[in-house]
C-alpha cells in the first residue's frame, strides 16, 4: 500500500477521534452524548462491506481466471472484514445496552448482522476443512459469493422490511433523525475512509506474509527435488 | 495543495460553528466539557491510537525485511 495512503489514513482517524469527541452534536433523549458512537460503531459496518466487496470481486476474478495470488488477496480482505464485524456488533451490543436496555434485544438489525457474520464465519471453517489448494481455493471463492449475496439482504433488506430499533430500519430514518444540520456527516464520513484505509493496510501486510509463506515454501520444495 | 488545504479549513471552521446550538433542557456531559477533563479523554485515545498505528507500521517494517531476505536467498 502507498505510504500516502497510510499517512491519510492516520491523519483522518486523529481528525475523527479529536472532532468525534469535542465537536457539538444534536441533543436528543435516550441517546445524549452516547450519539458519538456513530463515529466509532457505524464506520466499522462501513469498512466490512467495503472490504468484503472487495474479497467478492477478486473471488468472481479468482472463478474467471485461478490463480493463487487473488485467492490470497481473498481471504485477506474476508479475514479484515470479519474483524471488523466483530469489532461492530460488540460496539453495537455496548451500545444497545444504555439505548435499549439489554445487549442483545433480538432486533432484526442485530440478528441479521449476528447470521451474517456467522455465514462469513463459515468460509473460514470451509477453508480449513480443505486440503487440496486448487480445490480449496475454488470452492471457497464459489462459497464467498454466496456468503455477500447472503450478506446484503441479512443486513440491509431485512431489518428495513420489519420493525427494528436500529436507525435505518423498519421506516426508522438512518441519519437524517440526528444531523438535521449535517454536522455528524463531516466526521462520519473521514471516519469510514479512514478505518476502510486501515483495513486495506492491514489486509495488505496479510497478503504479503501469505506470499512469503509461500515462496519460502517453494525454496524447500527446489532444495528438496 | 494550497487550494485543498483552504478547503479544509473552511469546513473545519463551518463545522465548529456550528457550536453556538442552542442549549436545551436535553442532558450531556456538559460539566465535564467545562471543566476540562474531556482533554483528558481525548488525550488518552489518541495515545492508545497512535501506539496501535505505529505497532501497524513496524508490522509493516518486519515484512518488508522478510521480503528483502527472500530475494537475497533467491540469488
Amino acid at each position: 500500500m502507498k505510504t500516502w495512503l497510510k499517512l491519510t489514513a492516520i491523519a483522518l482517524l486523529f481528525y475523527v477521534h479529536i472532532a468525534g469527541l469535542l465537536f457539538d452534536v444534536p441533543r436528543l433523549n435516550i441517546l445524549n452524548e452516547t450519539i458519538r458512537a456513530l463515529y466509532f460503531h457505524v464506520p466499522m459496518w462501513f469498512g466490512m462491506v467495503l472490504l468484503f466487496l472487495i474479497s467478492f470481486i477478486y473471488s468472481i476474478r479468482y472463478l474467471g481466471k485461478p490463480s493463487p495470488e487473488t485467492d490470497r488477496k481473498v481471504v485477506a480482505y474476508a479475514n479484515v472484514g470479519l474483524v471488523l464485524g466483530i469489532l461492530g456488533i460488540l460496539t453495537g451490543m455496548l451500545w444497545a445496552n444504555y439505548t435499549w436496555g439489554s445487549p442483545w434485544h433480538g432486533d432484526p438489525k442485530q440478528n441479521g448482522a449476528a447470521i451474517a457474520l456467522l455465514v462469513y464465519l463459515a468460509y473460514f471453517v470451509l477453508r480449513g476443512s480443505l486440503d487440496n489448494e486448487e480445490q480449496r481455493a475454488r470452492l471457497s471463492a464459489v462459497y464467498n459469493i454466496f456468503a455477500f449475496a447472503a450478506m446484503i439482504p441479512l443486513i440491509f433488506i431485512i431489518p428495513r422490511m420489519t420493525s427494528s430499533m436500529h436507525p435505518g430500519s423498519g421506516g426508522n430514518p438512518g441519519f437524517n433523525m440526528y444531523d438535521l444540520d449535517s454536522s455528524m456527516r463531516l466526521i462520519f464520513y473521514p471516519a469510514v475512509i479512514g478505518w476502510f484505509l486501515i483495513g486495506l493496510w492491514i489486509a495488505s501486510i496479510r497478503i504479503r506474509i501469505k506470499t512469503i509463506e509461500e515462496k519460502i515454501l517453494e525454496l524447500e520444495d527446489g532444495k528438496s527435488a | 495543495m494550497e487550494k485543498a488545504l483552504k478547503i479544509f479549513f473552511c469546513l473545519l471552521a463551518v463545522t465548529l460553528s456550528f457550536g453556538v446550538n442552542a442549549q436545551s433542557d436535553v442532558e450531556m456531559a456538559d460539566t465535564m466539557r467545562s471543566e476540562g477533563k474531556i482533554y483528558v479523554v481525548v488525550s488518552i485515545i489518541l495515545i492508545v491510537l497512535a501506539g496501535l498505528i505505529a505497532y501497524l507500521f513496524i508490522m509493516d517494517r518486519k515484512v518488508k525485511k522478510l521480503e528483502d531476505q527472500l530475494t537475497d536467498k533467491k540469488h
